[in-house]
């Protein structure tokens, strides 16, 4: 049984646009989208800036209430849940943020920081046993103990992202949604996270819902990935098939824009033109239509459904089907 | 007017162009004539007087830059990168920050000599910056619409009208502009929001576009976007960008020359395509080591052991030393100089013909 199963899953925020409009408008931030995650596994969300990720994110960890779906954490509804009953589960279910700096609190030492999260679920009775969890779990993100008494701004962007990773490890959970949690590193410190990151998945048979722009990232980290467009679930599957044979065009696009360290590796750029389309006023029928190099009259006025083109693999697109006539013949510039 | 523009048509070039600050004297040189100097850094020396004693941030840093070159800017956090990028425009806040030797030519004037006044005319009209926070450089209160009006009433009085806002922020990919004028900062994504700051310093028309960490909020596709408006911008009105950014990937796609620092400096120069074909300082090597590569299997990356060296802290000899996977026991002795190890390129390192 898997761990996590999102289903139908939308968040919307309201816009206030001006007082003369009548019809509210809304982001559709997150738009039907459902997935499932088995404990101890890495499921990687890739897609474009503003396509709903960090939304997507906080929904499943009920930082934001979703606006239509379910989300079932444990065989648990957690809709269904009342506030008191809500948090030994919430416990299970951390977060670690992309901004190293601006999500520790700064007037608090690292003990604080980390005792804070102890103190909320009850995993630490007294004073000494909060002090030896808090230099246990320095000890194993790679600070030392005497960090502890230290604050957020006297360490380096990697260590407040290890300071970070321990906040969320206290609670013991059982799926960390990690938004992009190395892409504001290094990339010598990044590597060092993502060990550190792979190993307690290993030892503590951590789930990642792992965000991230960086596809290589992504392919190194996760067997099983889910590319997001303007809100929806466009492509879903085997991560090394998918970054191989692309099936749906946003995903060939994205694929063949990553940059590459070998600067004579000769490959064909898709390089999409077009406006990114607005949350606010998306288009009609498929939302990758306006920018789509393949497009079909029908894909302005249907909106394809995520269908299972190849076993394992899904894909929101009219013209994607099992066989790889696309990734070899369409829409390549 | 530089009305209408659009990500995917080429970039009108019957702007006013290049306005005005193009102080300096007739070049002096062949070689000038043809590729004038936007930015010449020589020798710069910063420290920073927070403790008892300057602790020196940047130690010896020159960099130069021809118009219409693209140079990036590459190492590790705390390097020194942003210092550097915001030396340029004499940005850095005096105290704690405290010029100790060198000059900056921009324009072949030197910022370090220029008056309050004169150093107003050259930020934003000269040098334009993409800074690296968000946060910091944008207004909160204030709507995105307003913070492009703003920087284009200060520099392009003429065009400062809401028509130019909207082309402006079309340009840089923010979707549905028109609606989105009338956001706040925290209403946008990570990635707007960078690209927000983008459009603003893009409004001035500036002759050296300075972004730090540009594209790190964006996903590829707008990151190609966004590069390919970068290009198009050097090739058409001949705009020099410095660029700065820890990911390689992005040398290989814009950059002509590359500047690799290491705790305050400056460890290998090369053309973009020598360093990334041939990186010659282990630091480098390391670094391109350090990152996975689609389609490139690796059970485990290989990351730099330890961390950079705290400022005031750096190690005797070879500052990366410590970290060095072919130290020999001379290294912790000896400072390296930057040696020229091919034309164009230099290297600090003297093992750097001895593979790992
Ligand atoms: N509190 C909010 N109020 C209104 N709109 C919001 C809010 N938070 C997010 N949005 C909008 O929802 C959409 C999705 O935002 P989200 O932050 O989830 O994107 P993302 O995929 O994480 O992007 P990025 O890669 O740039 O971080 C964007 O259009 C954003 O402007
Ligand atoms: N106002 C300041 N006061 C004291 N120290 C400072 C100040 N600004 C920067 N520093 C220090 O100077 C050093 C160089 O900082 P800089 O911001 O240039 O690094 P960077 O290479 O841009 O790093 P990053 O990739 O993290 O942005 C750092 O050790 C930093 O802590
Ligand atoms: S000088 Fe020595 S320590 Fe420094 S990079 Fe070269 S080999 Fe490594
Ligand atoms: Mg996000
Ligand atoms: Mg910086």
């Amino acid at each position: 049984m898997s761990l996590l199963s999102v289903r139908s899953l939308s968040v919307r925020f309201p816009v206030l646009r001006s007082w003369w409009r009548a019809r509210a408008l809304f982001v559709h931030a997150v738009d039907d989208v459902s997935f499932e995650l088995a404990a101890g596994e890495t499921v990687g969300l890739v897609g474009e800036s503003g396509c709903g990720k960090t939304t997507l994110g906080r929904a499943v960890v009920r930082l934001i209430e979703p606006t239509a779906g379910a989300i079932e954490f444990g065989g648990i509804d957690l809709a269904s849940l009342r506030p008191g009953q809500l948090r030994p589960v919430r416990r299970r279910l951390q977060m670690i943020f992309q901004d190293p700096y601006g999500s520790l609190n700064p007037c608090l030492t690292v003990e604080q920081i980390i005792g804070e999260a102890l103190d909320i679920h009850g995993l630490a009775r007294t004073r000494e046993a909060l002090r030896a969890r808090v230099g246990f779990l320095l000890d194993h993100v790679g600070l030392a103990p005497a960090d502890a008494r230290r604050y957020p701004r006297e360490f380096s962007g990697g260590q407040r992202q290890r300071i970070g990773i321990a906040r969320a490890l206290a609670a013991e959970p059982q799926l960390i949604v990690c938004d992009e949690p190395v892409s504001a590193l290094d990339v010598s410190v990044q590597a060092q996270i993502v060990n550190l990151l792979h190993d307690l998945q290993r030892e503590h048979g951590l789930a990642y819902l792992f965000i991230a722009h960086d596809l290589a990232l992504i392919e190194h980290l996760s067997r099983r990935i889910l590319v997001m467009y303007l809100g929806r679930v466009v492509e879903a599957g085997d991560t090394k098939m998918i970054c191989r044979t692309p099936a749906h065009p946003y995903t060939q696009a994205l694929i063949s824009a990553v940059p590459r360290l070998d600067p004579v590796a000769n490959r064909r750029r898709i390089v999409l033109t077009g406006e990114v389309p607005s949350p606010i006023t998306p288009p009609s029928g498929c939302g990758f239509h306006p920018r789509c190099p393949i497009a079909e009259p029908r894909c302005g006025r249907e909106v394809p459904a995520l269908r299972e083109i190849a076993s394992g693999r899904w894909a929101a697109c009219h013209l994607a089907w099992g066989g790889n006539r696309m990734a070899t013949t369409g829409g390549v510039v | 007017m530089t009305r209408g523009c659009n990500a995917e048509r080429p970039i009108q070039t019957d702007a006013p162009w290049p306005a005005t600050g193009l102080a300096g004297g007739a070049p002096s040189t062949q070689r000038e004539r043809e590729n004038p100097r936007v930015l010449e850094i020589e020798n710069l020396r910063i420290e920073f007087e927070t403790g008892a004693q300057p602790v020196p941030v940047l130690d010896g840093v020159s960099l130069d830059i021809g118009s219409g070159e693209t140079v990036c800017l590459v190492g590790e956090s705390g390097s020194g990168k942003t210092v550097t990028a915001l030396a340029i425009a004499r940005l850095l806040p005096c105290p704690p920050a405290r010029y100790a030797g060198g000059r900056i030519l921009v324009n072949r004037r030197d910022a370090l000599r220029m008056s309050a006044r004169e150093l107003r005319t050259i930020r934003g009209r000269v040098v334009s910056y993409v800074f690296q926070d968000p946060a910091v450089a944008l207004n909160p209160v204030l709507r995105a619409g307003a913070q492009v009006l703003e920087t284009l009433a200060l520099h392009r009085p003429e065009a400062a009208h809401t028509d130019e806002v909207i082309s402006l922020l079309r340009w840089v990919g923010i979707p549905a502009p028109e609606l989105r004028i009338r956001d706040y900062p925290h209403q946008l994504s990570g990635g707007m929001q960078q690209r927000l700051m983008l459009a603003m310093a893009l409004a001035s028309h500036p002759r050296l576009l300075v972004a730090d960490e540009p594209t790190t909020a964006l996903d590829v596709t707008v990151q190609a976007q966004i590069l390919e408006l970068l290009r198009a911008l050097r090739r058409q009105l001949n705009m020099s960008i410095l660029l700065i950014t820890h990911n390689l990937g992005l040398v290989g796609e814009i950059a002509d020359r590359v500047v690799v620092l290491y705790a305050g400096q400056i460890i290998e120069e090369a053309p973009a395509r020598e360093l990334l074909s041939h990186p010659r300082h282990p630091y480098t090597r390391a670094l391109m080591k350090s990152v996975p590569e689609l389609g490139r299997d690796v059970p485990r990356l290989e990351a730099i052991p330890g961390s950079v060296p705290r400022l005031g802290d750096w190690p005797a000899g070879c500052r990366f030393h410590p970290r060095c996977p072919v130290a020999r026991p001379g290294c912790s002795r000896e400072a390296p100089a930057l040696a020229s190890v091919a034309p164009h390129q230099r290297v600090r390192c003297p093992f750097w013909d001895h593979a790992p």
